[in-house]
């Protein structure tokens, strides 16, 4: 324990003298160097480092490092929910989304709310009665472990590290743009950081991260809306028209439906994705162990969705208070880029509006504040992934299918240590590596493969009594490999990337496809599978429903 | 959980009523929802027009607006409503299942 505080120490030392060394070559650079933002961040790592130490201290089982020991409350686990799912990307992005297109945004975060009622009627009650630390506890729970285990980590995984790619990209660019440091080290900075989150504080830190984050979010965010709507009397007429106004240069319907679901299929396909998808992103189902029991579950989707809804509603005001108060700013212009295209281009582009909107409303100070918080939402978000990669890696393959459950908690924590150390590093190296891709397909790709492998599984081995382990693999990698090969040849990795004229598949979203897929092929090999395995997997179903549905049997939450 | 143990929960009126009422009600708030959102969704994808109704001949605020913001609203409210139906009816029945368990 001794030693390991020492470790500790000299780590966030390292980690704020590679700061500070960062920030002053900033400077030389001729960089925007914000000191305020500075200041805030460093206070918000020096806030979450000392609760990691706090917590690697309670850190001392295989159940505390995966769920904070069962203990967190049902209001806590909504906020730290609303936490992982309000990224930087869905800030900033849907923000500039609703300032680019206007009404567009607000489709979009429709999409992304509606999967979680059917979370908490379907999903959150029987996941908490049944699982551990993993989704693959529930999806294996009276089916082969070895198979269900391997393809449900590989799903895990998959989703796991196209995310973080997603993330370390848009943390490098962003932190390049905000801070002034250059994008290897902003990239670096945030892979330590999170290898100290969860490798010392394990769940119970990157729990508190994310709680910390989500309410600094969405405080600044109510403190943006507040402040546009002060501006126009809050009268959203007022602010609409104006709004209407400053965009008729670009002739733009901005108060309807534009361009951004544009054919049935895709409207039905992107609907499936982000519904089925939220439904199996391993980061947010880890997080329903985390409390004490089904009631605790059930009040944490709650909670979340009453957050996430209010966030959403927040960043449509914010859009459009970037399109009043930003678009057209000449403080804001980018006057290089406006020389070769035209319009009125913002610095950073349109994900920079709602950043560019908290200078307009809140002078320096109020950006720095919005920048700290918006590099605290990465950190936070890359922590929750990356501890649900490495109980992937630790719990389902190393323990269950390699040690076949014969293993102490204190080696199997160690083993997932390892392998989030493991992980920051792949991330630091993938993004990185990914610095000039395009990468507008991965997150749409996560979510393809969320919705095709692991919710079919998860769901059907719930509620469909006649599932066997043949169905469950040979269906989940159909859906897999469907989604994965339909993102390959769509339009835009076929077209954009590759270079292709035409694409092979005409539409962006899979989803629809790859999703029934996966239910046809689970299906079809699941009622043709007559071996006396699957008997025994069906006769079985009746004990794993009731304690599903009563909690009989029910994992508790830890003694202390 | 063995064999006996399972048929006895199986068996148990509460129990009974518990999965029925429980699955009942959480089918219907789903398809609820489900409706409510593919309405809107499909909407966008056949008549967008529709959405962009401005609410009155003055105003450039359109009827999407507000029926935008009532989705989000109305998942909210439901998620409370399966809440609170389920943390006091539901767990009421779950605790006295558990306590007919323990009396033998």
């Amino acid at each position: 324990m001794m030693n390991m505080n020492r470790i500790f120490l000299f780590l966030i030392l390292g980690t704020v003298a590679v700061f500070a060394g960062g920030a002053i070559e900033g400077e030389v650079q001729k960089q925007a160097l914000n000191m305020s933002a500075i200041v805030m961040f460093l206070l918000f790592v020096g806030g979450t480092l000392g609760i990691t130490y706090w917590a690697a201290k309670r850190t001392k089982s295989a159940k505390d490092f995966y769920t904070a020991g069962g203990g967190i409350t049902g209001f806590q686990n909504g906020m730290a929910i609303a936490g992982d799912y309000m990224s930087a990307a869905s800030f900033l992005g849907i923000s500039g989304l609703v300032y680019l297109k206007g009404y567009d945004g607000l489709i979009y975060s429709i999409g992304f709310l509606v999967g979680w009622p059917i979370i908490l009627f379907m999903i959150a009650e029987p996941l908490r009665n049944l699982g551990k630390y993993t989704f693959a506890d529930v999806a294996s729970y009276r089916l082969r472990q070895t198979p269900i285990r391997t393809l449900a980590a590989a799903g895990s995984i998959a989703t796991v590290i196209l995310y973080l790619i997603a993330q370390m990209v848009g943390a490098g660019k962003l932190i390049q743009l905000l801070f002034g440091l250059e994008y290897e080290i902003a990239v670096i900075l945030v892979g330590v950081l999170m290898i100290l989150y969860v490798t010392f504080g394990g769940m119970l830190a990157t729990t508190w991260v994310q709680i910390i984050k989500a309410f600094l979010l969405l405080s600044g965010a109510t403190f943006m809306a507040l402040a546009v709507m002060a501006h126009f009397d809050f009268d959203f007429s007022a602010l609409f028209a104006k709004a209407v106004e400053m965009k008729n240069t670009e002739s733009l319907d901005i108060m309807s439906p534009g361009g951004l679901v544009s054919d049935p299929i895709s409207a039905i396909s992107l609907a499936v994705a982000l519904m089925f998808g939220t439904a199996g992103l391993p980061h947010i189902l880890m997080r329903f162990f985390t409390v004490a029991d089904a009631k605790e579950a059930r009040k944490s989707v709650f909670f979340a969705t009453g957050f996430i809804g209010y966030f959403y509603i927040l960043t449509f005001i914010i859009g459009f208070g970037a399109i009043v108060m930003v678009f057209q700013n000449p403080a804001y212009l980018d006057v290089a880029k406006q020389a070769i295209s035209g319009g009125s281009p913002i610095l950073g582009g349109k994900n920079m509006a709602a950043i560019h909107l908290s200078h307009a409303v809140g002078g320096d100070f109020f950006l720095g504040f919005i920048s700290a918080v918006a590099f605290a939402t990465i950190l936070a978000v890359v922590s929750g992934l990356t501890l649900a990669g490495a109980s992937a890696i630790s719990h389902d393959l190393y323990a269950s299918v390699i040690k076949k459950g014969n293993v102490d908690s204190m080696k199997e924590m160690k083993v997932s240590k390892m392998a989030t150390v493991a992980l920051g590093i792949i991330s630091i190296f993938m993004g990185i590596a990914f610095e000039q891709q395009n990468i507008a397909f991965v997150v749409g790709l996560a979510f393809a493969i969320a919705a095709s492998a692991n919710f079919p599984i998860l769901f059907l081995s719930m509620y469909w009594s006649k599932l066997t382990t043949r169905g469950a693999v040979i269906g989940g990698s159909l859906g897999l490999a469907t989604a994965v090969m339909l993102v390959i040849l769509g339009p835009i990795v076929w077209v954009q990337i590759l270079g292709n004229a035409e694409a092979i598949f005409p539409y962006k979203y899979p989803a629809l496809f790859s999703v029934t897929v996966s239910f046809i092929g689970i299906w079809f090999f699941s009622v043709t599978d007559k071996s006396h395995d699957a008997e025994a997997e069906i006769e079985a179903f009746e004990a794993q429903y009731i304690r599903s549905q009563t909690g009989i049997g029910a994992e508790g939450a830890s003694e202390h | 959980m063995n064999k006996e143990l399972v048929d006895k929960i199986k068996n148990n009126p509460d129990y009974q009523e518990l999965v029925s009422k429980r699955s009942g009600f959480a089918i219907k708030l789903s398809i609820a929802m489900l409706v409510v959102y593919f309405t809107f969704i499909l909407t966008i994808a056949f008549n967008p027009s529709a959405l962009g109704t401005p609410l009155s001949s003055d105003s450039v605020t359109t009827i999407g607006i507000p029926i935008g913001i009532a989705i989000i609203v109305f998942a909210f409210v439901l998620t409370g409503i399966y809440t609170k139906r389920a943390n006091s009816e539901f767990d009421d029945l779950s605790n006295k299942i558990k306590q007919s368990i323990k009396e033998d």
